[in-house]
């Protein structure tokens, strides 16, 4: 809820000030008060305009200098009725190109979810002043550079959505399995992504790759509860408990992709939905559709010819037309994914069911050595204990 | 705003680009020719540099002044000319970047004080 009003606030301010870095301080000041005060005080009637309140006295207060900001601060008023949603804005020029990876997601989580620095600093598990830095060099490269707050040309449309699907999907995944550290499994990112990429669909019906984002991010979450055991580690999906999805929000996923489809206008994120809803939708593992998902691979390939989605394509491959020639595919990938612990995970079990016992373990050796993640890590372990 | 659009040859530009024929050669410097005349209302001033070998760096690190020959990046980016664009946004100056027909690689940086 606080993402939900300090997003609207931080658009609206910086639309009715013009100054984009100073309404993005305000707007976090006045989130780390309602974070103080909320759970002491209960949370107000009105937050947005409590929220603004705090956000424009600390204006008036602290800009006692900058006579023009505050002289347009004094005469805004918390409107009473309904505002366009100026999101939308605020988040294309969090995610312009212009600015580095880290700094899209930093100042996207800060402006456009709510979150302070220091949530942001422990999703990420870095320094807090990292975080600040990353935010401070974003702001100071939108001003000096010229990158106005504006949504882009239609000419430019396209690569700037695809920007902001690539923040919105990094986001879910660091949230869906962190790389570092020893939390296996951080909740709240994938969170903020499912809620970016529900409004952004929300503000652009007609996107169809937005639509396949967030069907994709939704069939992840709707499966969560049957990925990891009771002691955190990994269950694989072959595993699950199946009673532990949530079969409705699947079908309505379903749905989603479906409506995308009518735009016929394919794309990697409507591609990779598909192939996860295929998984969704099977009653069983041994129900699994793989003709189908190797069909919706190999459309991806075409569209994203990179090493990982061959990788997965070879999965498909597996199941689909047997080990030996998953093998032959995945040996090309060789040198491409040499540093990679799924390609030597992957192999290792396609090793073991075309009755290579011996190489699936080197193989598996391998991946252990190159894995990151703790969750993997285990179960990388226990996979050569039993092996 | 303004900006310099610094354009920079790759290796492999400045081989293909020696490696045309007259005829080849004068049609791309015609496309540039014709991306200066159609961005001409935005494009404040240009230079076109000659080629890194005409080039000499003097360094003023080293204790004495050291003359050298040759460009100051040791590198196979070479920056052969710029030009001074006035524009909205960076998001214009990216536009005629984008449309920009000659070396493969253009920095765009903001002018100070401008």
């Amino acid at each position: 809820m606080v993402r939900d009003h300090a997003g609207r606030l931080a658009a609206a301010l910086v639309r009715l000030t013009g100054d984009f870095a100073t309404a993005e301080d305000l707007v976090q000041d006045a989130v780390e008060a309602a974070l103080v005060h909320w759970p002491a005080e209960g949370i107000p009637e009105r937050p947005d305009a409590w929220l603004f309140t705090v956000a424009r006295r600390r204006g008036l207060d602290h800009l006692k200098r900058q006579a023009r900001y505050r002289s347009k601060l004094a005469l805004v008023q918390w409107p009473v009725g309904p505002e366009p949603d100026d999101r939308l804005r605020l988040l294309f020029t969090c995610c312009h190109p212009a600015l580095p990876r880290t700094g899209q997601i930093a100042l996207t989580l800060r402006a456009v979810c709510g979150l302070t620095t220091a949530q942001i600093a422990r999703a990420f598990l870095v320094p807090e002043s990292t975080v600040g830095q990353r935010i401070t060099r974003a702001k100071r490269k939108i001003s000096d550079a010229g990158i106005a707050y504006r949504m882009p040309d239609p000419d430019d449309l396209g690569q700037r959505l695809a920007e902001v699907l690539a923040v919105i999907y990094l986001l879910f995944n660091e949230g869906y399995l962190t790389t570092a550290g020893d939390r296996s499994h951080d909740r709240d990112l994938a969170d903020d992504a499912e809620f970016l990429a529900a409004l952004l669909h929300r503000l652009m019906p007609g996107e169809p790759e937005v639509a396949g984002l967030l069907a994709l991010i939704r069939l992840h979450q709707a499966r969560a509860a049957a990925r990891f055991d009771g002691q955190g580690r990994i269950v694989q999906i072959q595993d699950q408990d199946r009673r532990l999805w949530d079969h409705a929000a699947i079908e309505q996923a379903g749905a989603l992709i479906a409506r995308a489809a009518r735009h016929r206008r394919p794309g990697p994120y409507q591609l990779q939905a598909a192939i996860v809803a295929c998984h969704a939708e099977a009653k069983r593992w041994e129900e699994t559709d793989w003709p189908q998902i190797l069909v919706l691979y190999t459309m991806l390939v075409r569209l994203h010819p990179t090493p990982i989605t061959r990788l997965h394509r070879a999965v498909a491959v597996r199941y689909a037309d047997g080990p030996e020639a998953a093998l032959a595919e995945l040996d090309q990938l060789g040198d491409a994914l040499d540093g990679y612990h799924l390609y030597h995970a992957t192999r290792a079990e396609v090793l073991r069911a075309t009755g290579r016992p011996d190489a699936a373990r080197a193989a598996d050796e391998r991946a252990l050595a190159l894995a990151a993640n703790p969750a993997e890590i285990d179960l990388l372990r226990q996979r050569l204990q039993w092996n | 705003m303004k900006y310099v659009l610094m354009f920079a040859d790759t290796e492999q530009f400045a081989a293909d680009l020696a490696a045309m024929d007259d005829a080849e050669r004068e049609r791309a410097y015609g496309r540039v020719r014709q991306w200066f005349a159609d961005h001409a209302d935005k494009i404040t001033g240009h230079t076109y540099l000659m080629p890194p070998d005409t080039a000499t760096t003097v360094r003023l690190d080293q204790g004495e002044p050291l003359v050298t020959d040759g460009p100051f990046v040791e590198g196979k980016e070479v920056v052969s000319g710029f030009a001074e664009i006035d524009v909205a946004d960076l998001d214009e100056a990216l536009r005629l970047a984008r449309a920009w027909p000659g070396c493969p690689v253009v920095e765009i940086r903001p002018i100070a004080g401008a």
